[in-house]
């Protein structure tokens, strides 16, 4: 009986050779292999998913960004305040209405300004608009419907922990309105409006919502757009902006650097009017790749009545 | 060719109507003042256990398996009313003969209907679906038609010169049921008893002469009538568009869970009504008789709950129709047992829609109805809907109206090209661009404080320099640019005048500046952080 070719290998000096398996065994693999393709689809016959139809944003700059926001997908929005994403939520709503596509807006604090919403272009008829409302227990806990106006004075533990309650209560509206919307079908674009709920409550926003909202939206000609502070969807989000906050246009200075003096010779028609928005594009997991770099700015221009 | 739609005990067969458990079973309707109660229809079933009409309440106790019904005008009437639609969903010309009997003119259906056999039959099966069992009879004239349909149960067709044949083994009583009034038929059914005239072949066999000088034209046209042979038009029924149903209950209901049962039947009636006239529904009006409570000091006046459903688009479907009701009663619930239902409907052509490739997409009138219902139910009355601005100087002034978005036309190459010239024509070349180049850019928007927030304003040279908002913490610091003020008020010929003067101001957050709209209330003189610019 012949030694393994290890053995006599290793006692030879001759480097460490593992043994060449038996020709039956490889005669054997090589028909496993062939019935492999009647389990397993080769990668060159894998369904080539195609790329989501993109809409128009309404700002030119955004387009040449992302190429649009596109249909059957997450889009988020995050920013702080005035940093110029409501107005880039409202200039979507007035382009996708104009094409005459309906819009629906889940309002999670009830923050949309009509004005606003009709100067940038909105068709209000082809916007639904909900409103949704905090829970406001009287003495000890009651029925839902919107708050009183706020008094003067300073918020006990026990309203800071209704505070929050009321908080968690929008959020379950939201999510609730927000399933039916998705199940109706129908809409152009559903734009959920979280931006003045606080992040610590926006994130007990489970991610299972978001992978069902996810689910739910695709394959649908359906825009999901969310407006926020902060990235709250994960990996659900297809796409995500971050709107990096202003600077004056004849200054060319971020606001955050410009001194108190500096700040008060500018007038109101330059501070408000050719406002310069960045956006900054964190993420696009579409087929197709970002047109240039990942930034972009923009201009807004203010509503002037008559 | 004329045919009738005649319901055999028509009393019974309205409560049977509204209530489908009891076909099968002996029911008996009873009418009067209890405790003097007395029978006054009943069906087969009840006449094969010896139940007669007349019979008082003490003497049915007898029978443990006869149902007992109080009469219902109210379902007969809407029971007569199904009838006529029945009929009216075959021929226009129809005849509103009596209670639970039609006739209807059938000249010229059958090229579009089929032979007149089917005709009769799909009749049957119409008046079946609204849950009426009705005895459809065809023959030469009306008068014949009507006689058969009384006479002879199921589906009838006497073909011409066959009546006096066919009508030969009906008893007397049965023409003088259809023809004669209460007293005279008593009258004549005496005079036929002494003659020893049973059937109606032996008064068609009478000599004329004789009969008349004995019983004048009347005996002569109840001869004619015998033999089928008397002939008049149609005395034409125009039936206003009235769809409605109701329900009297023995016992008050108190869930919402058995209404929306009854509710669904009466709804189905009421859509296939409407389906057989070519009507959609564009209001339900739905009227609950509530149970008085010990409370109310005047026991005559009703305490009726009621609920209108004004829907976007006219709609047919019973189900869809069901869950908007449902969903409204669940927001706005009676508060007291139910003893009567009544639903209205207000007809319209039902909507057509023409599909297209190109059109941009849109929900379904339906499902949207029901989502905005769902909606309003998680959120609220009134706070689901679209905004619209009102024609005041007033800042924030708008109302929330229904959401009823209008489906978009595909317009044609041709129309598009047309509306382009136009355009051009009227606006200029560069008017175009601007305004193209216009709606590529945003417009700053401001978001509200819904309700706005209290503020405590440090004023200095007439211009707020510190601001501090308790309710938000974040709202607090030295004011770094300020513009305003904007003064306005309005309304002062009102009871609700308004002054107020706006300011625009940035205030430093911890690592952006963020701007806010200050608003002094010249009444009140408080200050409130009104919104945020974003």
């Amino acid at each position: 009986m012949s030694a393994s070719p290890v053995f006599s290998s290793a006692a030879s000096g001759r480097p460490f050779l593992f043994p060449a398996p038996a020709e039956g065994l490889l005669w054997q693999r090589l028909e496993a292999l062939r019935k492999l393709p009647a389990r397993v689809t080769p990668a060159s016959h894998l369904e080539v998913r195609p790329a989501p139809e993109m809409v128009s944003s309404g700002i030119r700059e955004l387009d040449a960004l992302t190429g649009g926001f596109p249909r059957g997908c997450l889009t988020e929005i995050c920013g702080p305040a005035s940093s110029g994403r409501t107005s880039m939520l409202l200039s979507a709503l007035a382009h996708t209405t104009h094409r005459g596509e309906v819009c629906a807006l889940v309002d999670a604090s009830d923050t949309l300004d009509p004005a606003s919403a009709v100067a940038a272009g909105v068709e209000m008829g082809r916007l639904l608009w909900v409103r949704c409302g905090k829970a406001v227990r009287s003495s000890r806990f009651s029925v839902l419907s919107p708050s009183p106006e706020h008094s003067f004075g300073k918020l006990t533990t026990e309203k800071v922990r209704a505070e929050r309650r009321g908080w968690e209560s929008q959020l379950e509206q939201v999510l609730k309105v927000t399933d039916l919307l998705l199940q109706s079908h129908g809409f152009g674009m559903i734009a959920l409006d979280l931006g003045d709920i606080p992040v610590r409550s926006a994130r007990q926003i489970p991610l299972a919502s978001w992978f069902r909202f996810r689910r739910a939206v695709e394959h649908t000609p359906t825009v999901l757009l969310v407006l926020e502070q902060q990235p709250i969807a994960g990996s659900c989000s297809s796409v995500l902006l971050k709107v990096t906050g202003h600077r004056s246009a004849v200054t060319g200075k971020r606001f955050s650097v410009l001194s108190s003096l500096a700040a008060n010779h500018l007038t109101h028609t330059e501070l408000l009017d050719q406002f310069e928005i960045g956006v900054e594009l964190l993420r696009l997991r579409l087929e197709r790749k970002p047109a240039r770099s990942v930034m972009t700015s923009f201009h807004s221009r203010a509503a002037w009545a008559g | 060719m004329f045919a009738c739609l005649h319901i055999s005990d028509f009393p019974v067969e309205a409560i049977i109507r509204c209530e489908p458990e009891l076909r099968g079973r002996a029911v008996a309707v009873l009418i009067g003042k209890s405790p003097l109660e007395k029978v006054m229809a009943l069906n087969e079933k009840a006449r094969q256990i010896g139940v007669e009409i007349g019979a008082t309440k003490a003497q049915l106790e007898a029978w443990e398996e006869l149902i007992l019904r109080t009469r219902s005008e109210a379902q007969e009437n809407s029971a007569h009313a199904a009838l006529l639609d029945c009929a009216q969903s075959f021929s226009p010309e129809v005849e509103d003969t009596a209670l639970g009997t039609v006739l209807l003119n059938l000249a010229g259906l059958e090229p579009l209907l089929g032979p007149l056999q089917k005709i009769a039959q799909d009749l049957a099966q119409r008046a079946l679906r609204m849950d009426l069992e009705a005895n459809v009879a065809v023959a030469t004239n009306p008068d014949a038609a009507l006689l058969a349909a009384h006479g002879f149960g199921g589906v009838t067709l006497i073909p011409e010169g066959h009546e006096a044949e066919r009508f030969g083994e009906l008893p007397v009583d049965v023409l003088l049921q259809c023809f004669s009034s209460g007293t005279d038929e008593a009258r004549w059914l005496e005079t036929f008893d002494r003659w020893g005239i049973r059937n109606l072949r032996a008064l068609a066999g009478l000599p004329e002469i004789p009969l008349c000088e004995r019983l004048g034209q009347q005996g002569l046209h109840l001869q004619k009538l015998a033999r089928g042979a008397a002939t008049r038009d149609l005395q034409l029924f125009e039936s206003p568009l009235i769809f409605e149903e109701d329900i009297e209950l023995e016992y008050p209901i108190m869930l919402l869970e058995p209404l929306a049962f009854l509710l669904n039947r009466m709804l189905e009636q009421v859509c296939a009504r409407l389906g057989a006239r070519a009507r959609a529904a564009q209001e339900l009006k739905l009227e609950l008789e509530l149970v008085k409570s010990a409370e109310d000091c005047d026991p005559d006046q009703s305490t009726t709950f009621t609920r209108t459903l004004r829907l976007p688009v006219p709609m047919l479907d019973a189900k869809v129709l069901l869950k908007l009701l449902q969903l409204d009663l669940q927001a706005h619930p009676p508060g007291a047992p139910i003893l009567k239902i009544h639903l209205a409907a207000e007809p319209a052509r039902p909507r057509s829609t023409q599909n297209g490739l190109f059109l941009p997409v849109f929900p379904e009138p339906e499902k949207l109805e029901l989502t905005l219902a769902r909606i309003t139910g998680i959120v609220g009355e009134g706070r689901a809907g679209a905004a619209e601005l009102l024609g005041t100087h007033r800042e924030g002034a708008f109302q929330m109206q229904p959401f009823a978005p209008v489906v978009p036309e595909e317009k044609t190459s041709a129309r598009r090209k047309k509306d382009i010239a136009v355009q051009v024509e009227d606006d200029g070349p560069n008017r175009i661009a601007e305004s193209a180049q216009e709606k590529m850019t945003a417009v700053i928007a401001l978001r509200l404080f819904r309700p706005r927030l209290r503020a405590v304003v440090n004023v200095q040279d007439g211009k707020p320099v510190k601001l501090k908002c308790l309710v938000r913490k974040e709202i607090a610091g030295e004011i770094v640019w300020t513009a305003g003020p904007w003064r306005s008020s309005g309304d002062w010929s009102e009871q609700e005048g308004w002054s107020r003067e706006e300011w625009d101001i940035a205030l430093q957050a911890e690592s952006e500046m963020v701007l806010y709209r200050l608003v002094e209330d010249k009444l009140s003189r408080d200050w409130w952080v009104e919104g945020v610019y974003d």
